[in-house]
């Protein structure tokens, strides 16, 4: 494993997306969820609206790496916020 | 088309009295011939284009293989249709060298190793995306699909670490392996495809008869999909076989497929022309003999079973 | 058709699932924690943060990468596109021409993409390949090593003529799949050839030209081999494409950090455009 060179931050990266996809599929498992159309012009079902939010908040972190100084911590409060409206109404 | 006509012309004959129906009727003869001449002539047209498309196509294949049997001084020496000096000696070298034929022995191997494992494992996830909901299917699909549209240059420096690290590098399993990673996704997708095509009520009545899933699949739904098989394993072959970056990367010298060897005709003195085109057309010939066996089903394999 | 809720098919998924995770989730795994360190080797590597991807996302290279990339793609899916549904409409449907013309067309698609290289390399010289030399008695001094406009052109011309035949290959199986009554109806309407291939054809071929069109855009998005051999990317960097950076920064250069960085960024970039693609997809087969 020495090879993967792990890191403290990137673990916890890929724990958070594997939790992630747990708590969903057991959320799926218990209520299964409708397509359903909300702001977005397609039909999407829960895990469609996370997969959407996930994509989009890695393009928002590069863009903040690419264009600005600012902190990430902003770019991820804010990816927190969309991810958040897009479960909700996307 | 003939049979519009004759009903035409029977109202011709027939009806000549009827001021009415004759006007109405005896434009459409003269227009049907038109038309059918036209559909010829658009033929003729269609069959010309395709010619000089095919030779265009063509062309460049003719010229390596031309090449092949060239002494690498006559084609310095100039361009020609036709060899001057025919010579076999270029495919000498290669049948004579050990080294050289190898290569062919090597990618051979780890192709169809390659595609036994895609299809095993194929088979049965494409049969549970074309009959099943289940949770998550979408994004697995999605998932895979991904996979095959993944440039392999991305993932090139963990690969080589990690066949290395498993004890992997330099075998024919590893680049098998590898190739896994876009040809069983490519294989799910063309086998969801014809198995779409397959009604549900075949697996019904099997269930009904008593039959296992394992024996249904097995006896009744594999040979009925038998011509979705072959073309799927005709595509695994074809994209193992024409990869060349991974294949590159995770072998040495045990494993090193005929691409890899290809680059030794470069050599201080000069390209070896003759040599290298020799090898080349030796493995145009493969693919050549396995798309003679799917031919009739190779063009819906292309729209991945989907038409 | 209307598929049965079983969760237990996901045990038929599961090899399916290993064989890919094991290629797949692993590499991307590992990339992801070298582009956030600076490695010399497994035990000597300091955690950067996001600096390799300031550095990727800032690189002027890199964006020209990209650029070449774009136009290169969009080119050739302009060419392959139309030609490949010409070429569909041209084959023989029935008969022992119909095979013939078949193979021979799926040829190109079957040769390693080394050899494709290979093979355009030695066609397009002017001293011993017969473009090339066609070109030199045309008065134009032809040399893809030296000209960047003429090693544009050779691989294009390399990609249309290897991949056209993908296209015309889709589109002559969804044009098989267009049943005889179609035409005999637009023969009693008069239809013009033209509105036959607009309202009966075309319309048929939106499918396959979907799946054309991914496939073709994602393969030559990745492109890789091809240009290596025949041009080596030059003169210059006129035909480096993205997977050709990459690999020269990763292999070539040995900066793992970087490579790892700007590997993400391009399989973002592929998993959006993917994504698109599939998503258009399937909401036709919905509409359906």
């Amino acid at each position: 494993m020495a090879w993967m060179s792990w890191t403290l931050p990137t673990a916890a990266f890929f724990a958070g997306i594997a939790l992630i996809l747990v708590a969903m599929t057991t959320w799926q498992v218990i209520s299964p969820s409708v397509e359903r159309r909300g702001f977005l012009p397609l039909d999407t079902t829960r895990g469609d609206r996370l997969f959407i939010g996930l994509l989009t908040s890695a393009f928002i972190h590069l863009g903040f790496v690419a264009l600005s100084d600012v902190s990430l911590y902003v770019a991820t409060a804010l990816c927190v916020v969309w991810m958040i409206i897009l479960m909700r109404w996307g | 088309m003939s049979n519009e006509t004759t009903i035409a012309g029977r109202t011709n004959q027939n009806e000549t009295i009827a001021e009415a129906t004759y006007t109405q009727t005896a434009p459409q003869q003269p227009v049907f011939s038109q038309a059918e001449r036209k559909a010829k002539y658009a033929t003729w047209r269609g069959r010309i284009g395709l010619t000089v498309y095919l030779i265009l196509l063509l062309m460049p294949i003719y010229w390596l293989i031309n090449m092949s049997f060239k002494t690498n001084t006559e084609i310095l020496s100039g361009l020609s249709f036709f060899p001057q000096d025919f010579t076999l000696e270029n495919y000498a070298k290669i049948f004579g060298d050990a080294t050289w034929y190898m290569g062919y022995v090597n990618s051979m191997i780890y192709v169809s190793m390659n595609m036994v494992i895609s299809l095993i494992v194929a088979l049965p996830a494409a049969y549970a995306f074309s009959r099943y909901k289940f949770v998550g299917d979408k994004h697995m699909f999605f998932w895979l699909l991904s996979n095959r549209m993944a440039p392999p240059a991305v993932f090139l420096l963990p690969f080589f670490q990690l066949y290395s690290s498993v004890g992997l590098f330099d075998t024919h399993i590893a680049v098998a392996l590898a190739h896994c990673l876009f040809n069983v996704p490519l294989a799910v997708w063309i086998l969801e495809g014809f198995m779409s095509g397959v009604p549900r009520e075949i697996d019904e009545t099997a269930y009904i008869d008593g039959y296992s899933f394992p024996k249904f699949f097995v006896k009744i739904f594999i040979p009925l999909i038998r011509s979705g098989i072959g073309v799927t394993a005709f595509f695994c072959f074809m994209f193992s076989w024409v990869e060349l970056l991974l294949a590159r990367t995770l072998t040495s010298v045990d494993a090193k497929p005929i691409g890899a060897i290809m680059t030794r005709t470069v050599s201080a003195s000069g390209m070896d022309w003759g040599l290298l085109a020799a090898a080349g057309v030796l493995t145009i010939i493969p693919g050549i003999l396995v798309v003679y066996f799917v031919r009739n089903h190779v063009a819906k394999g292309f729209a991945l079973g989907r038409v | 058709m209307t598929k049965v809720e079983n969760n237990k098919a996901w045990w038929l998924v599961l090899p399916v699932f290993l064989i890919v995770a094991f290629s797949a989730i692993i590499p991307l795994m590992t990339v992801v924690n070298y582009s956030v360190q600076d490695i010399f080797d497994p035990y000597t590597r300091y955690f950067v943060g996001t600096e390799w991807f300031k550095q990727v996302m800032t690189d002027s290279r890199l964006h020209d990468a990209l650029i070449r990339q774009f136009i290169y793609s969009f080119t050739i899916l302009a060419i392959e596109i139309p030609l490949g549904i010409a070429v569909a409409l041209m084959m023989p449907t029935k008969g022992r021409g119909a095979s013939l013309a078949l193979i021979l067309v799926a040829i190109p698609l079957l040769i390693p993409w080394n050899v494709v290289g290979t093979i355009w390399q030695i066609f397009g010289r002017a001293d011993i390949g017969l473009f090339g030399a066609m070109m030199a008695e045309l008065g134009i001094n032809y040399n893809y090593a030296s000209e960047p406009m003429h090693a544009w052109l050779t691989v294009v011309l390399m990609d249309v003529w290897h991949w056209t035949p993908l296209v015309a290959l889709l589109c002559y199986s969804g044009l098989r799949a267009i049943p005889e009554v179609y035409y005999q109806a637009a023969r009693i309407d008069k239809a013009s050839r033209w509105a036959v291939f607009r309202y009966i054809q075309l319309p048929k071929l939106t499918n396959v030209l979907i799946i054309g069109v991914l496939l073709r855009f994602m393969d030559s998005f990745m492109i890789y081999t091809e240009p290596f051999v025949l041009t080596g990317g030059g003169p210059g960097t006129s035909t480096t494409f993205l997977s050709q950076s990459l690999v020269q920064q990763a292999i070539g250069q040995f900066d793992l950090g970087p490579a790892a960085a700007f590997s993400l960024v391009y399989f973002l970039i592929i998993l959006l455009v993917c994504w698109v693609f599939y998503t258009t997809i399937m909401n036709m087969q919905k509409d359906k």
